[in-house]
Parts: C-alpha cells; sequence; structure tokens
C-alpha cells in the first residue's frame, strides 16, 4: 500500500517510466459531489491516487457554536445531505445525554425516531444504487430507486414540512406526532418494498455486466479496513458484524431483530449484497415499529426546561407563556460537560463530540464522519485497478461530500 | 408565425433558432450539495425533466448550455466554478439553484461564497433549502421563457 505523503505533481513522477499525472475532478460525473483525485497513473492503471477534500468545506461545526442548541441541528442536517435524520439522532442524543433526560424519552418518541432512521437508511441506498448503477451504464435502476425514494420523501414532506431536511427529531422528542394519514402511506411503502428489491436484485444481482465490474475489484482486506478506520458497510463487506445499532444500542434499538449481514470477500461486488441486504433488514425494523406505532401516546418529554410546553396552553397559563417565550428567544442551557454519541447512520458509524460550556450554544461539536474515514481507503484499493474502476471504487465505498468536508 | 395562403408556414430564421434553443437547454453535470440531489430527482419518473427537453445532461462544459449551481459554494470551490462556466460555450444560461447558492444561505461564515453571482453571473435564483424539484422546474420554464422573448439566445442572437 503506498502511503507516501508527497503531494502528487507531474515534477515528483519519474519521466524516465511511462507514468503520468492526471487530475479526476472535483467536476466530474463519478466523484459523487466534489471529490477531486489526483492521479498517478501507466497506461491504464492506476499506480497511486490521491485524494484532494475541502471542495465543499462548510464550515458548519463553526458554525453550530454560534447558534442555540436547537438551531444547531438545522445546520447539522445539511452535513450528510442523504441520511439527514442520522445526523440529527445523533446531535439530539449527545445534547439529551449532557442534558441527563435520555430515560425520560417517550417511547413513542423514540419508535418515530428508529422509524426516521431506517426510512433515510433505505432512502440513503437508494440514491447510492440509483448513482452507483448510473456510474456502471445501467440507467434503470436509476429511475426505480429514485421512484422509491420519493415515496420516502413524501413522508419526511408530511411530518417536517420540508422534502430532504424534515428537522423533526427534536431535543426531547419529535416535533409533534405523526400527522393524519401517515400511517396509510407508510404501510403502502412498506406493502410495495418487498416488489421493488425483487427488481432491484433481479436488475443487478445476477447482471453478468455488472458482476464483471464489480467482482474483485476494489478489494480491501479486512486488516486495511480497521488500520483505515473503515465503518458500516464497507467494513460489514469485509468481514467485521461491527454495527452501532448491535454493539452500542441507543433509542431501543436492542429491542428490535434484525440482523446484521456481512461478507467476506471485501470487493465492490459484496458492498453491494451487503447493503441490499441492509436494505431488507431496515424493513425488518420498520415493520416492527410499524405494529408499535398502534399505542398512542406523547412524542415529547414533559420538561418545560427542554421542550416548549403545548400551543394549547399557552393561551391559557401565565407560566406556559414565560416558559414558551424563554425556549424561543433563549433556548434552553445545558450543563458543562462532553459527551461522544455515535450512531448507525447508512456509511458507518456517525460520531459526534459535543461539549458545553453550561450556556444556551454549543462550545464544540466535532463530528466523526464515517465518509471522511470510508474514503481515505481509496489510497489503498484503487492501486493497480483501472481508470474505469475508479468509478468503481468511488462508488462503492458510497462517501457523501457534505459530509467529509462538511 | 402565421400560416400562408398555399399552407405555407411562414416564420423568421431567429423564431426557429429560439424555439430550438429554448426546447433543449442541456444542463451540466455539476453538483455541489445538498440541492444536487434534487437536481438529480427531476429527472426522475416523478417529475421528469424530459418534458421540457432538459434531461440530457452534460459533462463536458463544452456541451452544456445551462450550469445549475446546485448548493453551497466553498470558496475552494469557487475559482473552479469560475473556470467551468468560462468553458461553456456561448450562449450559456446560469440558475442559482437554492440559498446557499443564491446568498451563502444559513453558513454565514468563512467558509461559502456569500451567493455565486459575486463571481459569475446568474439568471435566475430558485429559493427554497433545498428547493423542491417542481421550483428547478420552474426555473427552467423561467430561462426557456427569456430565450422565446428574445432576451440572450437564438443563433443570431449570440450574447
Amino acid at each position: 500500500m503506498s502511503l507516501s505523503t508527497t503531494p502528487l505533481t507531474p515534477e515528483v513522477v519519474s519521466l524516465e517510466g511511462n507514468s503520468m499525472v492526471l487530475s479526476m475532478g472535483p467536476q466530474h460525473p463519478s466523484t459523487h459531489g466534489v471529490l477531486q483525485l489526483v492521479l498517478e497513473i501507466e497506461g491504464e492503471s492506476v499506480v497511486r491516487a490521491d485524494p484532494e477534500i475541502g471542495y465543499l468545506h462548510t464550515g458548519i461545526e463553526k458554525t453550530a457554536e454560534n447558534l442555540f442548541w436547537s438551531q444547531a441541528q438545522t445546520v447539522i442536517e445539511r452535513m450528510d445531505y442523504l441520511a439527514p435524520e442520522s445526523n440529527s439522532l445523533c446531535y439530539v442524543l449527545g445534547v439529551e445525554r449532557l442534558l441527563g433526560i435520555t430515560d425520560r424519552i417517550p417511547k413513542r418518541a423514540e419508535r418515530i425516531r428508529v422509524l426516521f432512521s431506517e426510512l433515510t437508511r433505505i432512502a440513503s441506498h437508494c440514491v447510492w444504487l440509483g448513482t452507483h448503477s448510473l456510474d456502471l451504464g445501467a440507467m434503470s435502476v436509476f429511475f426505480y430507486t429514485f421512484d422509491l425514494r420519493e415515496n420516502i420523501l413524501d413522508l419526511q414532506e408530511a411530518v417536517g414540512g420540508a422534502r430532504m431536511h424534515p428537522n423533526y427529531l427534536r431535543v426531547g422528542g419529535c416535533n409533534g406526532d405523526l400527522p393524519e394519514g401517515f400511517l396509510d402511506k407508510f404501510d403502502t411503502l412498506l406493502q410495495k418494498f418487498p416488489g421493488r428489491m425483487r427488481d432491484l436484485r433481479g436488475l443487478l444481482q445476477a447482471n453478468p455486466i455488472f458482476q464483471d465490474r464489480t467482482i474483485g475489484i476494489a478489494r480491501l482486506s479486512l486488516e486495511d479496513a480497521i488500520s483505515w478506520g473503515v465503518t458500516g458497510p464497507s467494513l460489514r463487506a469485509s468481514g467485521l458484524a461491527y454495527d452501532v445499532r448491535r454493539a452500542f444500542p441507543y433509542t431501543g434499538y436492542e429491542g428490535y431483530e434484525f440482523d446484521v449481514p456481512t461478507r467476506t470477500e471485501g470487493d465492490a461486488y459484496a458492498r453491494f449484497l451487503v447493503r441490499l441486504d441492509e436494505m431488507e433488514q431496515a424493513h425488518r425494523i420498520l415493520t416492527q415499529v410499524r405494529t408499535q406505532l398502534e399505542e398512542p401516546g406523547p412524542v415529547m418529554i414533559a420538561d418545560t426546561k427542554v421542550a416548549a410546553p403545548p400551543k394549547e396552553t399557552i393561551a391559557l397559563s401565565m407560566e406556559a407563556l414565560i416558559h414558551h417565550f424563554k425556549i424561543v428567544s433563549e433556548g434552553f442551557r445545558v450543563p458543562p460537560g462532553d459527551v461522544y454519541q455515535a450512531v448507525e447512520s447508512p456509511r458507518g458509524e456517525l460520531g459526534y463530540y459535543i461539549v458545553s460550556d453550561g450556556g444556551n450554544r454549543p462550545y464544540r461539536v466535532r463530528t466523526r464522519p464515517p465518509s471522511l474515514y470510508n474514503l481515505q481507503a481509496i489510497k489503498g484499493i484503487a492501486p493497480g485497478n483501472l481508470i474505469a474502476d475508479l468509478v468503481v471504487s468511488i462508488g462503492s465505498l458510497d462517501p457523501v461530500f457534505g459530509e467529509v468536508d462538511r | 408565425m402565421e400560416v400562408g395562403p398555399g399552407k405555407f408556414l411562414l416564420t423568421s430564421v431567429d423564431d426557429v433558432a429560439r424555439w430550438a434553443q429554448s426546447s433543449s437547454v442541456w444542463p451540466l453535470t455539476m453538483g455541489l450539495a445538498c440541492c444536487a440531489i434534487e437536481m438529480m430527482s427531476v429527472t426522475d419518473p416523478h417529475f421528469d425533466i424530459a418534458r421540457l427537453g432538459s434531461e440530457v445532461f452534460r459533462s463536458s462544459p463544452r456541451q452544456a448550455d445551462l450550469m445549475i449551481v446546485s448548493g453551497r459554494v466553498a470558496w475552494k470551490m469557487a475559482p473552479i466554478i469560475k473556470r467551468i462556466y468560462d468553458q461553456m460555450a456561448d450562449p450559456k444560461w446560469v440558475i442559482s439553484m437554492g440559498a446557499c447558492a443564491s446568498s451563502g444561505g444559513v453558513f454565514d461564515n468563512y467558509a461559502i461564497v456569500r451567493g455565486v453571482d459575486t463571481i459569475i453571473p446568474v439568471d435566475v435564483y430558485v429559493p427554497g433549502c433545498p428547493p423542491t424539484p417542481d421550483g428547478l422546474l420552474h426555473g427552467v420554464t423561467l430561462i426557456q421563457q427569456q430565450i422565446r422573448e428574445g432576451g440572450r439566445g437564438g443563433i443570431l442572437a449570440r450574447s
């Protein structure tokens, strides 16, 4: 594995050999965003690939320090824009641990959190599958997966008003109960899902072109995966069944039955299979959540220091009005301390290290973005492959650049 | 346009050119952030930008007519966007998609360009964070309207 840290420029590449330097990106249809890869190539073979990141650096962590605890969630959802609920869930769980209210979150709110955490996993894998197969020349898969994703976005729009960043999960619970008609739409989705998965598997799994392009390509050994800090489906495709939902359960995941799919090959095809299996496991969890959602209950913690009192009480109670005014105008305060909270996002272990100095704004919100750690592995898996297979390598790692650069 | 006595259709070359141009505005494949996902969504069966003749996303700026700046523009990305814009052949149009591209949005900090119109000219701003695909489709129809109504575009009216 080539781990040289000298910048790759035409000057450092020996002119005696046949190698040359090629820049791929940042505007490239197959880099899934704004990744630049500086490549040393010999003919069609990649000798060295250096990822250059930062083209989408947004300063989200810094911006979060200037916002109230609840406002910061807005920008944090925009980190991994394919799985906004994973981001907000992780942040919300961290803040709740700092506040010491983790045990008082209503059961129904936890179920809704699991619901959206799994829905967003399916939606994210849909985008991955659509674009990954588009990179390989399979156009129709994109239409099938985006159709499924639209159904999920409709559900997000129903609860939050926005398709992509609903900002629905809040510190203390969720922003209001599920709206009328939500469960009917959800049932339709649950019924549609198995058939759509059969279609997707039928289009790709036994497709000889797809297999030729992915089997044995971009192989990542388990040792390399662990030493690079790779998590999520990419790690599980190399043989280690590490899943934060199993290892460090949160928001009631210990109460659901699901498998952690693994493969041992560690190539692009194995990652493809693991992600498809994960979508089916997500469906399995969603089916269990569906039966639990029949039970009504509160969705927000009854603590006026953290959550605004219900709207209908504001006109009747002076105290409620004051609490509401305080929450809206200056937010809530979090006791001093620090916490690391991790969740299993569609890309792997997403973690937030949150520090509070006792004020109404976060002192520091440090992210552990799974995409960044997964993307590092490109340096190890790209050399030796053809240039055309680089597209498969990047796609199979599923990086999201909002999260890598943040 | 008018229909002549012997079933002729009389028109001017400019009108035909504008009609043709407005019906085939090809966007550039340039995704930046969240809005890029909604930009991909407009090609899906629910929204189907092919109805407007704009489903042909070109990866090369030489072949593209329309640049959709889909997302926040970091200072590191700004010179590249300017260069890609310069590489596009005239006539060309720009849609600034979403709050970040139009004004910096919620990211009032050191990292983000406060509006892509500080580096390249913008024809249509689409509001939203991110805008719905319907919003982007509306933006494309506004570009088409500009072309048909004698704004920039048409082979005789190169800007």
